[in-house]
């Protein structure tokens, strides 16, 4: 391809905020994808993956940022006026119309001579495996047959990019398998490039050139299939994608790392005493009889998955996910230890949390009509209180309004309660990923700020929580 | 004792034998039969060969049939705009167009009549535009829910497809949403056609002295003409029955019109 390194599609800096309740499902989307890719969308529901998918389609405009289209930008254009054809989530087959009529829709509105419609309906039902269901009505179809005619439909108008909204979802196991592989050949055999979005990330491996992997309106990581496996770039890639342990560790020397209280090497060389978040692949971890290995532990739970067993062991407060095909009790006291190629690093992101708390009349802080107990006198240097108001150094009196202290506070110190009254603020918890000895939350205030916090006990997706953060595990900062 | 199905059945039985069945064989049996009680074709071949009886169901049917094309011109931009519309409480305006028929008939008709008489002066001068404009009023709602019902919920997706595939937006309307509202359309059409040929309360109130069906059989009945007064009911029976076997046709327009009786 002596053209590949020109991008057919370019989305630059796209942005989509919703009218109507200011939710940001898009934030600053950057990605360049080159004629013939599979690329796909991977993420859970609610990243804004669909929704970019909607924007190169037209069916959304962007709240700003560009979609260019051979240099050309075409992010205001209408999706009639886009050489670009979509494959529907629930295939959106025109009910009132025969199969026939479904895929020449888009021809008829070409003028296209009726022969050579025909001509090229008859070659797409060839192509998809439904010759002969001419006139068939759509509801007389199975729900595989109706995803073949959607891909029909749209392939027939020889579209520059085919979009497809999680075209597979709604089929049963064996035949999406089926659909992935055939899906898979058509691209390569049509050389249409493909831009996919699921929520499967085995559809995603098994399918792609390249992975674009989102979460909350933010591309997390993009690349190869192999790159997002075998080096997922943080936390929530990591756990996103396949199965993996993930635990809290620090960089003890050149290619050491520490975690589960065993000293590692590993092949990333990071700087001695950062903080790292360490991925470790089940099917990587080798098994040795106790003492032999790096750390040692307790089988707690042995289930048989087929080509392997999935061993869950227990070594002092961690938990290990392991895949072998050997097979210890439960009870059972064994060894572990992990090539260096099996140790991924992630540098922790900080994820204290910061919020900005303003003084009432009194000079008590205040923060969602909740006081904070500060003594201020100590963040302004030589103030002191006096007849109920503060003086500074030079004996002016500090106008309280104009007093800003930053809080913060470390994910592990904050408390989650069930009363959601019981704290300074509360939320719902969007994401968890289980680090080994704790599991780390994002919980999301109604202001929409997203919280890290760290705790032992097990929440649910969705739940309601109120968070203690105390006030002497809190660090005050003056604003300037 | 366990209540089986058949015993909840017996009161609808009861009524089905006592006010549907019965005055149907009644209706039949004088429809056929002279004042003596012997059987005859007669009272039909009056109808026919009677150029009055005649020019009367053509007047019904073309009064019927301005009307319901009345109706269904303002009703679908109606209820196109309210089922699209993204707006929370469409449902209020929906009410707005449907409250009319909460007030008493005779007075909706009696309001307007002294509209009327306020906008042309004499209502005897314009009797067939003022019979159609009080149906169009009395009958609008009942055009405007079916359609609104099927516009509300088509699939958006299908609009979005259209529109992927290359059509702009008066093709869409014209290829996915016209023929997807067609059972509203047809549900709406025999909600208003059947009463208009035969309510002529409205004409009777707005000094419309042209008889259209209902009024006909009213009149061989305070004759004393049961026999062709049945005859006729009959005939309209018949004619119901023909129209709505055409319409009808279509097996989702049945769910539409229950679902416009909510």
């Amino acid at each position: 391809m002596g053209e590949a390194k020109t991008n057919l599609i370019e989305l630059k800096h796209i942005i989509k905020q919703f009218d109507d309740n200011g939710f940001v499902a898009v934030d600053d989307f950057n990605l360049e994808i080159a004629p013939g890719e599979f690329v796909t969308f991977l993420g859970p529901s609610g990243c804004g993956k669909t929704t970019t998918l909607r924007m190169i389609a037209g069916f959304d405009l962007p709240t700003s940022g560009e979609i260019l289209l051979d240099g050309k930008d075409i992010s205001q254009l209408p999706p009639n006026k886009r050489p670009i054809n979509t494959v529907f989530q629930r295939y959106a087959l025109f009910p009132h119309m025969n199969i026939y009529d479904n895929i020449a829709f888009g021809l008829k509105l070409q003028k296209m001579p009726q022969d050579k419609i025909r001509q090229k309906v008859q070659h797409v039902l060839e192509m998809v495996d439904l010759e002969g269901f001419e006139d068939r009505k759509v509801s007389t179809l199975s729900g595989g047959q109706q995803q073949r005619i959607a891909i029909a439909r749209a392939l027939v108008n020889e579209p520059r990019i085919l979009l497809l909204d999680e075209p597979l979802g709604a089929l049963d196991l064996k035949m999406r398998k089926e659909m992935q592989l055939e899906l898979k050949s058509m691209h390569q055999r049509l050389g249409i490039t493909f831009i996919y979005v699921t929520h499967d990330q085995e559809e995603a491996l098994t399918m792609s050139d390249k992975i674009v992997v989102m979460s909350e309106g933010k591309i997390q990581q993009i690349g190869t299939p192999e790159d997002i496996y075998n080096e997922p770039k943080n936390a929530f890639v990591a756990d996103f994608i396949g199965e993996s342990n993930i635990f809290g560790g620090i960089m003890t020397g050149k290619c050491k790392v520490r975690f589960c209280g065993g000293e590692f090497t590993c092949v990333d060389d990071v700087e001695e005493g950062t903080l790292v978040d360490v991925v470790v692949r089940p099917e990587d971890v080798i098994l040795t009889p106790p003492g032999k290995g790096v750390i040692d532990g307790v089988v707690t739970g042995v289930i048989f998955k087929g080509i392997h067993y999935e061993i869950t062991v227990e070594s002092g407060k961690n938990e290990m996910v392991i895949q072998s095909t050997k097979t210890p009790a439960v009870g059972e006291k064994v060894g572990m230890t992990l090539d260096p190629d099996g140790i991924h690093i992630m540098i922790a992101e900080d994820h204290t949390t910061r919020f900005t708390a303003v003084a009432d009349s009194e000079y008590n802080l205040t923060f969602n009509d909740e006081t904070i107990h500060c003594d201020l006198t100590k963040l302004i240097p030589g103030s002191r209180m006096q007849n109920g108001q503060l003086i500074n150094n030079a004996g002016e009196v500090v106008d309280p309004e104009r007093i800003r202290v930053e809080v913060s506070i470390k994910p592990g110190d904050i408390e989650m309660s069930d009363d959601e009254e019981a704290g300074l603020i509360s939320g719902r918890i969007i994401n968890l990923i289980y680090k080994g000895d704790h599991y780390s939350y994002v919980v999301r205030t109604d202001e929409e700020h997203d919280l890290i916090v760290d705790d032992e006990y097990l929440w649910n997706m969705g739940d309601r929580v109120g968070l203690i953060l105390p006030e002497e595990k809190m660090n005050f900062s003056l604003k300037k | 004792m366990k209540i089986s199905r058949k015993t909840l059945g017996i009161p609808y039985g009861l009524f089905l034998v006592l006010f549907v069945i019965a005055p149907l064989v009644v209706i039949a049996y004088f429809a056929f039969t002279d004042g003596t009680g012997h059987l005859t074709l007669g009272n039909f071949v009056g109808f026919f060969s009677d150029p009055n009886t005649m020019g009367t169901l053509l007047y019904s049917l073309v009064l019927a049939f301005v009307t319901t094309l009345v109706c269904l011109f303002i009703a679908y931009p109606v209820a196109y705009v309210l089922a699209r519309s993204k707006w929370k409480r469409k449902s209020i305006l929906l009410l707005i167009f449907v409250m009319p028929m909460w007030i008493n008939f005779t007075l909706r008709i009696t309001a307007l009549k002294e509209i009327l008489t306020l906008i042309e002066g004499n209502l005897a001068f314009h009797p067939f535009l003022n019979t159609v404009i009080g149906m169009t009023y009395d009958f609008l709602p009942f055009m405007i829910l079916p359609i609104y019902n099927t516009l509300e919920r088509l699939d958006e997706s299908l609009l979005e497809a259209a529109s992927d595939l290359g059509a702009d937006s008066v093709q869409a309307f014209l290829r996915v949403t016209l023929p997807l509202s067609t059972p509203g359309i047809v549900s709406g059409v025999s909600m208003v056609f059947l009463p208009a040929m035969t309510n002529y309360v409205v004409l009777d109130m707005l000094y419309n002295s042209t008889y259209i069906m209902g009024s006909l059989i009213g009149s061989y009945f305070s004759a004393y003409d049961w026999n062709g007064g049945s005859m006729i009911a009959l005939l309209l029976l018949v004619i119901i029955c023909i129209f709505t076997f055409l319409t009808g046709a279509d097996e989702s327009a049945g769910k539409e019109r229950g679902g416009a009786l909510l």
